[in-house]
């Protein structure tokens, strides 16, 4: 019988109803488990979770032919305490700031070697990408290497405590941008749009995913993998220590980053937008803010606002962002 | 031998040494909560097991399933008011699931490729007596051979059923329906003596060396209300109105026709009068529509088959076919009380839908059972006062529906079963409830309930055909698929995706998972984000 639908549709990991090939990478026992268990991340680590989602679905997509180059932060902390390892696959330590060029060195080397088959993953956190990694990262994708960048955005410089980093959004608390003052927190009206800016580099192929979809995180590492060139993954990665969310909390919490339309789902190719994930359960932005203690100036005690204003401002920013990508699908008439 | 820096002097080693597990302070461990559409079910259906066999299509086991309860599925699947659906949590998500349709589904297509039942088990050399062949009485015969004793079911009337055959109408339930279910009990090797009345259960008992009886005779008698009235009315009650349709007998009652009562026998009974060829068929309520005992489907079908409803009305007297009613209003608490405002209604017949009453004279030699208000007293086990008696069904306290029968059957024969056998029985302890918070909705893909065919109107008010069609299989297999496998795991795989330790390992496919609790750091993740709420935080021991 074609019935083709599956009580959890596509939204769960797997589901015994559907074909094999409609399953997630992540349902399947033999997944590479890139980074395996043992590593140091902190309680229901998103960016663990990111990035074993990442490079599995990768894994698969190049058949194990692939080398990934890691950036300092937490991910590399956590996984490599020399000289014991998480990672499963192929994988250099570069520094904090020149993931994207030791990236594009490896890219060349196996060139070279007569090894193109070999595919090769930049990665990084927020830190690493947006701010000391932006030149080598914005070099490589001018000259449209043959790697794949994964920024992982847990909107701040966790491993070493929170500070600010260029991702960090407005109003939230950091260790750089405490909450006092008239305007608590991080300043509005600063900061980089990440994917955006690889778009503006015309670079093959830009996306941006969160842990909260792992369907739409696979297709896209797996179409990234189709393109020759430079291209860019930015996933957003709950940290449960920097923004104060409880660590059962981490796919809900991104999960609402996407349904208040404060992270934009979509994919790019060539610069132009082609496709976004429409938002299936419009939520308001307190419905996100309130569950992370980064935000806790904003509430009263009672999970109150005590800030309307400023709450109302990151409203206004996720209202720019549905207009901009589509995230609401218009009604259609039925006239 | 070269010398290598200090920095690359050490071999590599994995992260599997380092046992994060004893981070932990809470684990999560798997359990298995009662979904609350069984909770509900008074016949005790495992409804999310067999709606998870059918989801693949394994329609045979999944009907198997519904058979180790309820040997009457397509009867069910039919004319069951369904708690089940009431109670069923994807209410909060869209609509409830389809339960009812399903079963018909299951019972259906059992009758038509002829799935045979179980086998009877090993003869035990014990005798079982079941009076009366209606829903209770076959439940318990079913169970009863199940367990390997001999049963005989005497039932007064020309043919089995009860209430399936004599008073809920064909167009609900057709009787080749009930006669396949019937016949299946049959084949199991239980022997239904019909036109057969036990008068007097002690005698027949010891007269014929049963070990044990149940007693299921089923409320067959109309009450009457004392309604003054003059010598041309014509008043009849509505069981017996039914019960002679069923025997090919009509009365003729007219072309207007009052009836009189709120409850489903009174929808039937109205429902039967449009089609034996009344034009005006009313009934006659006293309290509002909302306060109806009768089942909110069952109005809306009579509404729609264009019987009228007058609320808020009682009949003070009949004089000819003038029938003075008087209209009432609701006190504070509710009731009805007269308001001295009369108008006049004419009916060629009066159909009182008061209620049923049982006939328990066959008791009257055994003092010792307790019958008050035409209701037999009996314990958890279904057994009355003298020890080897059992009653169920609409004689004993309960809400008076066919899967309350069929669940006292069921309940009964195991008892009788334990009773026989000399010890008693030990019910196990229901697992707790798969409450609606506890379940992660955000997974179960939006799909409207399957809406089931039904008959056009025209034929409804002519035909005694079913009006109610059933699903065809690409509607069924979607409908099973809206179950959310509430409390108990699915294999859906998202503990094993979403633990950013891969502390969760499979089994096998049959199997689902185990934690390994080396690794797990008790975030929790998995417990929010298991669809159906089957994993929970338990303190680890310090
Ligand atoms: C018009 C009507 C419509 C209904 N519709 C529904 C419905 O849609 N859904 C629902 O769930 N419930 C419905 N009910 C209620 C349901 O039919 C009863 O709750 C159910 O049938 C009770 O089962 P039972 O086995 O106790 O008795 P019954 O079904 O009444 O069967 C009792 C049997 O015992 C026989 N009997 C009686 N005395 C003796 C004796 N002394 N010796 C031998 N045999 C005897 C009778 O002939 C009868 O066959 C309806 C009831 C009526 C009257
Ligand atoms: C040149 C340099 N400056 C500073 C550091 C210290 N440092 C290590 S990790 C880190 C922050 C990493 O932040 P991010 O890239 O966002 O990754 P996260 O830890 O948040 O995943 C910093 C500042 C460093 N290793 N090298
Ligand atoms: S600080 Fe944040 S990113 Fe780093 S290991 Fe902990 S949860 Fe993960
Ligand atoms: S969704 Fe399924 S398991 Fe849950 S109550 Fe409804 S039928 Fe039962
Ligand atoms: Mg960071």
């Amino acid at each position: 019988m074609a019935v083709r639908f599956y009580q959890v549709g596509s939204f769960a990991v797997g589901n015994r109803l559907a074909n094999r090939s409609d399953r997630t990478v992540q349902s399947d026992a033999e997944r590479a488990n890139s980074l395996t268990s043992g590593h140091r991340a902190c309680q229901g680590c998103g960016e663990a979770l990111g990035a074993r989602y990442a490079l599995d679905a990768a894994m698969r997509a190049t058949g194990g032919q692939m080398v990934a180059v890691n950036a300092t932060g937490c991910l590399e902390v956590f996984s490599t305490p020399y000289p014991e390892t998480s990672w499963q696959l192929a994988w250099f330590h570069s520094l904090f700031g020149n993931a994207p060029a030791v990236a594009t060195g490896v890219a060349a080397a196996l060139r070279v070697k007569g090894r193109g088959d070999t595919r090769v993953i930049g990665q990084a956190g927020d830190g690493g990408t947006v701010d000391i990694g932006f030149g080598c990262l914005s070099g490589m994708f001018e000259r449209n290497d043959d790697v794949l960048f994964i920024c992982y955005d847990n909107e701040a410089y966790m491993n070493t405590g929170v500070q600010r980093s260029g991702a960090t959004p407005p109003a939230a608390r950091t260790a750089t941008t405490e909450a006092v003052g008239a305007n608590p927190g991080n300043p509005f009206g600063q900061g980089k749009n990440m994917p955006e800016l690889a778009m503006a580099h015309g670079i093959p192929y830009v996306a941006t995913a969160t842990v909260a979809d792992l369907h739409d995180l696979e297709d896209k590492v797996t179409r990234a993998m189709e393109f020759r060139g430079a291209r860019y993954i930015h996933i957003l990665v709950t940290c449960p220590l920097g923004w104060g969310s409880a660590p059962s909390d981490t796919v809900r919490v991104a999960r609402l980053a996407t349904q208040t339309g404060l992270f934009p789902v979509f994919e790019a190719e060539h610069g132009e937008v082609v496709r976004s994930s429409p938002i299936r359960r419009p939520a308001p932005v307190e419905d996100y803010l309130r569950l992370q203690t980064r935000y806790a100036h904003l509430f009263d005690g009672q999970g109150n606002p005590a800030r309307p204003d400023v709450i109302a401002h990151l409203q206004a920013m996720a209202d720019r962002n549905i207009a901009k990508y589509g995230l609401i699908e218009e009604e259609v008439s039925s006239s | 031998m070269t010398v290598k820096p200090f920095a690359i002097t050490l071999e590599i080693g994995s992260s599997l040494a380092n046992k994060t597990g004893s981070w932990r302070v809470e684990r999560p461990v798997y359990v298995d909560r009662l979904p609350p559409c069984s909770n509900a079910c008074p016949a005790g259906e495992n409804i999310q097991q067999w709606l998870y066999l059918a989801e693949d299509g394994s329609y045979e086991a999944a009907w198997r399933q519904i058979m180790r309860d309820n040997p009457l599925p397509a009867v069910m699947g039919r004319a069951c008011f369904h708690p089940c659906q009431t109670a069923c949590n994807r209410a909060a998500v869209d609509e409830t699931v389809g339960i009812n349709a399903m079963e018909r589904f299951l019972g259906d297509r059992a009758l038509s490729e002829g799935w045979s039942p179980e086998p009877a088990g090993p003869a035990t050399g014990k005798r079982v007596l079941v009076v009366g062949s209606g829903p209770g009485g076959l439940s318990a015969a079913y169970h009863l051979r199940l367990l390997g004793h001999e049963v005989v079911v005497y039932e007064s009337s020309p043919l089995p059923g009860g209430m399936m055959r004599y008073g809920i109408p064909s167009y609900r339930l057709p009787r080749e329906i009930v006669e396949g279910e019937v016949a299946r009990i049959e084949s199991m090797g239980v022997r239904i003596v019909c036109g057969r009345t036990v008068d007097d259960l002690e005698a027949t008992m010891r007269d014929e060396g049963f070990d044990a009886a149940f007693l299921a005779v089923g409320a067959q008698r109309g009450k009457h209300a004392d309604i003054p009235a003059g010598d041309s009315a014509r008043i009849l009650d509505a069981v017996t109105l039914l019960h002679d349709t069923e025997d090919h007998e009509p009365p003729a009652l007219g072309r207007r026709v009052v009836i009189y009562g709120g409850g489903d026998t009174a929808m039937d009974a109205a429902r039967t009068a449009r089609r034996l060829g009344a034009e005006d068929a009313v009934v006659v309520y006293r309290r509002t529509r909302e306060r109806m005992p009768a089942n909110v489907e069952e109005v809306q079908d009579a509404v729609d088959e264009g019987v009228r409803l007058k609320w808020l009305s009682t009949i003070v007297g009949t004089e000819g076919d003038v029938l003075t009613i008087e209209r009432m209003e609701l006190d504070a608490d509710g009731f009805p009380q007269p308001t001295g405002e009369i108008e006049e209604l004419r009916a060629d017949t009066v159909v009182l839908a008061l209620g049923q009453e049982a006939d328990l004279s066959l008791l009257a030699t055994i003092p010792e059972v307790a019958v008050a208000d035409g209701v037999v007293a009996v314990g958890a086990d279904m057994m009355t006062a003298r020890p080897g008696i059992f009653a169920g069904g609409d004689i004993v306290a309960g809400a008076r529906t066919l899967t309350d029968a069929i669940g006292h059957g069921k309940r009964a024969a195991r008892a009788m079963d334990a009773w026989m056998a000399g010890h008693t029985l030990e019910r196990p302890a229901r697992h707790a409830l798969a409450t609606p918070e506890r379940l992660n909705t955000w997974y179960y893909a939006d799909a409207p309930h399957a809406v089931r065919p039904r008959l056009d109107a025209a034929r409804r008010t002519s035909t005694f055909d079913e009006v109610v069609g059933g699903l065809d299989e690409s509607t069924a297999l979607f409908e099973a698929r809206r179950c959310m496998s509430c409390g108990n795991c699915f294999q859906c795989d998202n503990c094993f995706g979403v633990c950013p330790d891969n502390a969760v390992m499979k089994v096998d496919e049959a199997h689902g998972y185990r934690f390994n609790y080396d690794f797990c750091k008790g975030c929790g993740l998995c417990v929010q984000e298991c669809p159906c709420g089957a994993i929970e935080m338990v303190p680890e021991e310090s």
